[in-house]
């Protein structure tokens, strides 16, 4: 079988990915790349690895047949619920598995970005297990938009540094993170969140989130007889939860992926995220990907009421899938993710995070067969939201 | 051979290249700037060109490509401003920049016009040496644009000696592991690191930057080295300035003590 959408030694998902970083930086990522498969393929890594996942996180995460959504798209949709993981989303099966990897590299400091927090809580938590210090670096903007999550930060015992850099938020988070890591480079690992950066990050963080694909497989053999879906949906900034989401389905043409961006106030209204659409090639915190840029090259500043979906770039694996047709991409706004919210909460009892409602939200642009069955990745909950939710229904 | 490195190796020692930020601190600021620098007696202009995301600068080089893209500075305005100094100025000229500027431009347009106006050299810290080689090394020597590389206290010998071979301007030795813009003396770790370097007998001149503030850092790098890079001190200098000319002169007079 030829793996056409896993990366070359290079780091290369088709004309997307490398390591387009200053030589500062050069001497960490090489290290990085030559040891993290091996570190990974170790058997007792693996054993711990898997143990804080089922012990820890609370994993496996169930797959939940949604009778009333189901019933309203006329198929069969499945919630894979990373929702109920420890910390509330997807993103501590990365972190778990990289302060492993930080340990065994004799790492004393770690640092992260984070954007909704999600990844910054779950940083801070493995790191207060680990005892190890943690720095997250934040955006001054989403700082304020996400007040719960810096909280929680700061009792878990990290320091949370604002970004107060360009637009204050995502990138120039990553953009500080990165800065951090150049200045401490001996003793520091930098746990990235998304399926971004130079390579071998966006792998590493597709291999530590594809324990998700991995049950769906299984979870689904159980439930309906197929290994398989027809559909995995996922949301997309970075994309950690759509490559966990996709990973063991990639080379399955039976299965179609699909990626649900944010769209902002609209695509063509100057505030949008929308990467796949407004983006063109370029290279963004160490990788060649589509990002949002002018014709002089600079980045532009995205926008999303969500904090975790406004990153003017995607993965490199996401471009490629995306560029080569192998997953297609829907865009949803503000308002059909934030109705998105209200229906699975009043529906189904479920309070999705606004990042996760873009995937729900673009579920009526695709036309299902009956007997289809869809997964979408839940991959948080909305509880960090909920000032958001509290200011945007009493707006409307 | 490249003009930056015929400079280097005629005058041999105590090299003064001095960076700034292009259109900062306002857009019509590039061509005094250029002209006092010369005049003033640096020997290589390193022309910053402002970037949204510079993720090796420190916060005062962050600032002045946020003032200066604020201030409406582009690349075309930019290369029409080196042209313009061109008409009166022959002192060396790098663009320092990062590789997302150069792809979105296209590369060899880029290169192309960079030749037409008067470039003479590029710095850009994000395109790694091997995908240089493999992709655009040609292209680089047929514009007669010269690269210099960057090393650090980190990279391997092996790499040494690639940036040797691959820098046909200068190598450029960041004295310290960091981002841009660092103040404070030069330790004894680093004066080992510069040792080690000299003690390797590289063909390519050395030109040492990253936390050469003062005289006091000038000297000690140009001890070491062919000379040194400035950037972040020369524009706090700039900040705020009425007159450019005259801080510019006073600023490379203070430095060469």
């Amino acid at each position: 079988m030829n793996y056409k959408y896993h990366p070359t030694i290079d780091g290369f998902y088709g004309d997307f990915g490398g390591a387009y970083v200053p030589e500062m930086l050069h001497s960490n990522v090489a290290k990085l790349r030559d040891v993290y498969e091996q570190i990974m393929d170790e058997p007792e890594f693996k054993k711990e690895f898997d143990e804080l996942l089922r012990d820890y996180v609370g994993r496996p995460s169930p797959l939940y047949l949604a009778k009333k959504l189901s019933a309203s798209h006329g198929c069969n949709i499945y919630l894979k619920r990373e929702d109920l993981n420890h910390t509330g989303a997807h993103k501590i099966n990365n972190t778990i598995g990289q302060i492993l990897l930080a340990k065994r590299l004799n790492k004393k400091r770690i640092i992260a970005e984070t954007g909704a927090g999600q990844h910054g809580v779950a940083t801070a938590t493995v790191c207060a297990l680990m005892g190890l210090e943690c720095i997250v670096y934040m955006g001054a903007v989403d700082i304020k938009r996400q007040a719960p999550n810096v909280a929680r930060m700061r009792m878990l015992g990290a320091t949370v540094v604002p970004a107060e850099s360009g637009s204050k938020t995502l990138k120039d988070a990553t953009n500080e993170a990165i800065r951090d890591w150049i200045n401490n480079a001996e003793d520091t690992h930098y746990i990235i969140g998304s399926a971004i950066g130079p390579h071998p990050y966006p792998d590493m963080v597709t291999k530590f989130q594809s324990v998700i694909s991995e049950e769906i497989q299984s979870q689904l053999q159980e439930k309906t007889g197929k290994d398989h879906p027809d559909y995995v949906v996922a949301c997309v900034g970075g994309g950690s939860n759509a490559a966990g989401a996709f990973y063991h389905f990639l080379h399955d043409d039976r299965v179609q992926l699909i990626l649900a961006e944010a769209a902002g106030k609209g695509i063509d209204s100057g505030e949008s995220a929308a990467t796949s659409i407004l983006g063109t090639k370029g290279i963004i915190h160490g990788c060649m990907t589509l990002l949002m840029q002018t014709d002089d090259g600079q980045i532009v500043e995205p926008y999303s009421l969500s904090a975790g979906l406004d990153y003017p770039g995607i993965g490199p694996m996401h471009a490629h899938l995306i560029t080569s047709g192998r997953a297609k991409v829907h865009a949803a706004t503000d308002d059909e993710a934030m109705n998105a919210v209200i229906s699975l909460s009043k529906d189904e009892g479920i309070i999705p995070a606004l990042e996760t409602a873009h995937a729900l939200a673009i579920l009526e642009r695709i036309d299902f067969n009956k007997n289809d069955n869809v997964v979408i990745c839940l991959s948080g909950r909305g509880d960090k939201d909920l000032n958001t939710f509290i200011d945007y229904i009493g707006q409307n | 051979m490249n003009r930056i490195r015929q400079i280097i190796e005629a005058k041999g020692k105590e090299i003064l290249n001095v960076y700034f930020t292009a259109g900062y601190p306002t857009l019509d600021s590039i061509v005094p700037i250029i002209k006092s620098l010369e005049d003033s007696g640096a020997d290589i202009i390193e022309l910053g060109m402002p970037y949204s995301d510079p993720l090796a600068d420190g916060v005062t080089i962050q600032q002045s490509s946020e003032q200066a893209l604020a201030n409406g500075l582009n690349l075309k305005n930019l290369f029409e401003s080196i042209a313009e100094a061109r008409k009166t100025c022959t002192i060396p000229i790098i663009m320092m920049g990062y590789f997302n500027q150069l792809l979105q431009y296209g590369i060899e347009d880029f290169l192309k016009l960079a030749h037409h106006n008067g470039v003479d050299g590029m710095i850009i810290p994000d395109l790694p040496m091997e995908i240089y080689k493999r992709d655009y090394q040609a292209l680089f020597a047929q514009y007669n644009i010269g690269m210099s590389f960057l090393i650090t206290p980190m990279t391997s010998d092996d790499r040494i000696h690639l940036a040797d071979d691959l820098s046909d301007a200068f190598i450029y030795m960041v004295s310290q592991s960091s981002i841009t813009g660092k103040k404070g003396d030069i330790s004894n770790q680093q004066r080992k690191y510069f040792e080690r370097i000299n003690n390797m007998k590289l063909k390519s001149p050395i030109l040492i930057g990253f936390g050469i503030h003062d005289n006091a850092t000038y000297r000690t790098a140009c001890n070491y080295s062919h000379g040194a890079i400035i950037g972040s001190a020369f524009i706090r200098a700039l900040k705020d300035s009425k007159d450019v000319t005259s801080i510019t002169k006073s600023f490379v007079s203070d430095i060469r003590g």
